[in-house]
């Protein structure tokens, strides 16, 4: 079953096109990667998902229902999660406060404060942040930052998720880190669509790759068959 | 720290908390006139910056319609104050604020930083000149005489309203919505990512903080006998209450009523004692406050309690 559907997905920043009649979908319960060179137009095909960025042209449904047009608040209440290049954590305020109040407002049926509590800490102790869940989200190390946020985005009980970067800085300990707790995700059967630049992983991780460059998909397949794509060594090496 | 469940958790401070309440209600009875009127200027500022406090302190929007809502308040008081009983017509004064924050809110509320910071200090400007206009051409006249209420009832409503809105200030820090507030203020576009509907929970809460202005002017402008829009709509209205929460400290509740009131009474004393050189003074001290003292007195009583006062 389908759970993401892009047609056309067309954005313009002025003269200049991000993103030009792109199609794409996405199964319930699989991993897809989605790669490309710099400018490509990843970051962006994310933000028009989330609705952080009005789409030019083209619709996106989720689950069969057209999320264009829909605010960012409506659209993660149905069940679509992100997390950002950069951490974008709430800097000011602890761990715990950070998860709890993605509990506490992500989700359509409002949850009760005790309720939302439990959650967040469960959450913290399933990204093993629970023994510094007391500390400023600034003051954690970049790792910790971007777990921080993965349970932020758990916290608001996603169907799908968008990782934009997960491993973006950090170190190959830390990036097997991480691919343990992609994969932990993707068991509790947690749709992924994920943005990376570390090929090892996302070839290992990913079910299917979609592939960007210049704004157009120029390929998508299985990790073998992208990496036997003359294509995208061609827009990667250059001719 | 971020911790929100500031000072009032322990029994003593809650014990504190009740004396010092149960000592500004039977004030009135043992002290001079003077004193009352006194106080009863100082809850003003203290009710404003507090109002201030619960949109712009944990938002970070830095909000300078105050003027805008305390003068409503003022014109409501003006203009109802013969026809209807006093708790009424401050009850209107307070609601006929919110209402105009709602509209103000749903304009502006999508400009940040800097802009919103200069559309707000436009519109209490705009409004202020839209009443002048309008009283020259219809009422044939700038100003109005106000019902004049007498200094112990003006004083106990001052208290009553500065009570209800730190009640609602702390209960909004605790809540859910209170944590929603905060989170806009720490990254809007993650916030509106988690679910938050930034543009409802801004406005509400800017109404909130307006109903309390408008509330304070209401009460004052029966104080001020004689009322025009320079007087009501006066820009250090919006001014005052930034600087009186920077002053104290946005970090802790206590810090912007401190502030308020520490703030308040040095005006009056400058005022009285060096009335040439009261502006020269007052900025003086403010940025010497601003300079050493980037966290206001909330700051500098935590440092003071991290040396031993305190845990």
């Amino acid at each position: 079953m389908r759970i993401l559907e892009g047609e056309k997905v067309t954005k313009h920043f002025g003269g200049l096109a991000a993103l030009h009649y792109v199609d794409f979908d996405i199964n319930q319960g699989e991993v897809v990667g989605l790669i490309g060179p710099n400018g490509a137009g990843k970051t962006t095909l994310f933000n028009l998902i989330s609705g952080s960025l009005p789409t030019t042209a083209g619709e996106i449904r989720y689950k069969g229902k057209k999320i264009t047009g829909l605010k960012p608040h409506q659209i993660c209440k149905m069940g679509v999660a992100r997390t950002f290049q950069s951490a974008q954590l709430f800097a000011g305020l602890t761990v715990f406060e950070n998860a709890l109040a993605a509990s506490l407002f992500g989700k359509k049926r409002s949850i009760s404060v005790p309720d939302a509590e439990r959650e967040a800490m469960e959450l913290l102790e399933f990204v093993e942040l629970s023994p510094v869940s007391t500390m400023l989200a600034k003051d954690l190390p970049v790792a910790n930052q971007k777990r921080l946020e993965v349970a932020r985005a758990l916290a608001t009980k996603p169907e799908l998720l968008l990782f934009d970067e997960v491993m973006a800085g950090l170190n190959p300990t830390e990036v097997a880190q991480v691919m343990e707790l992609i994969t932990k995700i993707r068991n509790t059967g947690i749709t992924l669509f994920l943005i990376e630049h570390v090929m090892k992983a996302i070839m290992s991780i990913c079910d299917r790759i979609i592939v960007l460059h210049h704004g157009e998909k120029i390929e998508e397949g299985t990790p073998q068959e992208i990496a036997a794509s003359q294509k995208v060594v061609e827009v990667y090496l250059g001719e | 720290m971020g911790s929100t469940r500031g000072i009032y958790k322990k029994p003593f401070h809650l014990g504190m908390l009740f004396l010092i309440f149960i000592l500004l209600a039977t004030m009135p009875f043992y002290v001079q006139p003077y004193l009352v009127i006194l106080l009863s200027s100082i809850f003003m500022y203290v009710i404003i910056t507090l109002s201030w406090t619960i949109f712009s302190g944990p938002t970070r929007y830095i909000s300078l319609a105050s003027a805008a809502f305390f003068g409503v308040g003022v014109y409501v008081s003006a203009m109802l104050g013969q026809a209807l009983p006093l708790l009424v017509v401050i009850a209107i004064g307070g609601l006929v604020s919110f209402i105009l924050a709602l509209l103000i809110g749903l304009l502006t509320l999508r400009l940040r930083g800097m802009y919103f910071i200069i559309f707000t200090f436009g519109i209490s400007e705009l409004i202020r000149h839209f009443i002048l206009w309008w009283e020259a051409k219809f009422t044939g006249t700038v100003g109005r005489w106000v019902v004049i209420v007498d200094h112990t009832t003006v004083y106990y409503v001052m208290l009553v309203i500065f009570i209800i809105a730190l009640l609602t200030a702390y209960l909004i820090r605790r809540s859910r919505f209170g944590l929603a507030l905060r989170s806009i203020g720490e990254y809007e576009e993650a916030a509106t990512h988690i679910g938050i509907n930034a543009t409802v929970v801004k406005t509400t809460a800017f109404a909130i903080s307006a109903f309390f202005m408008g509330v304070a002017g209401a009460i004052m402008a029966t104080r001020w006998t004689y009322i025009d829009p320079r007087i009501a709509f006066d820009p250090l209205f919006s001014f005052m209450p930034v600087l009186m929460a920077i002053f104290g400290g946005t970090g802790q509740l206590y810090g912007p009523i401190l502030g308020a009131a520490i703030f308040a009474y040095l005006e009056e004393i400058l005022i009285t004692k060096f009335a040439y050189y009261y502006m020269l003074l007052f900025g003086t001290i403010l940025i010497i406050v601003i300079m050493f003292l980037p966290h206001g007195l909330v700051g500098l009583v935590q440092k003071w309690g991290k040396g031993g006062l305190r845990r």
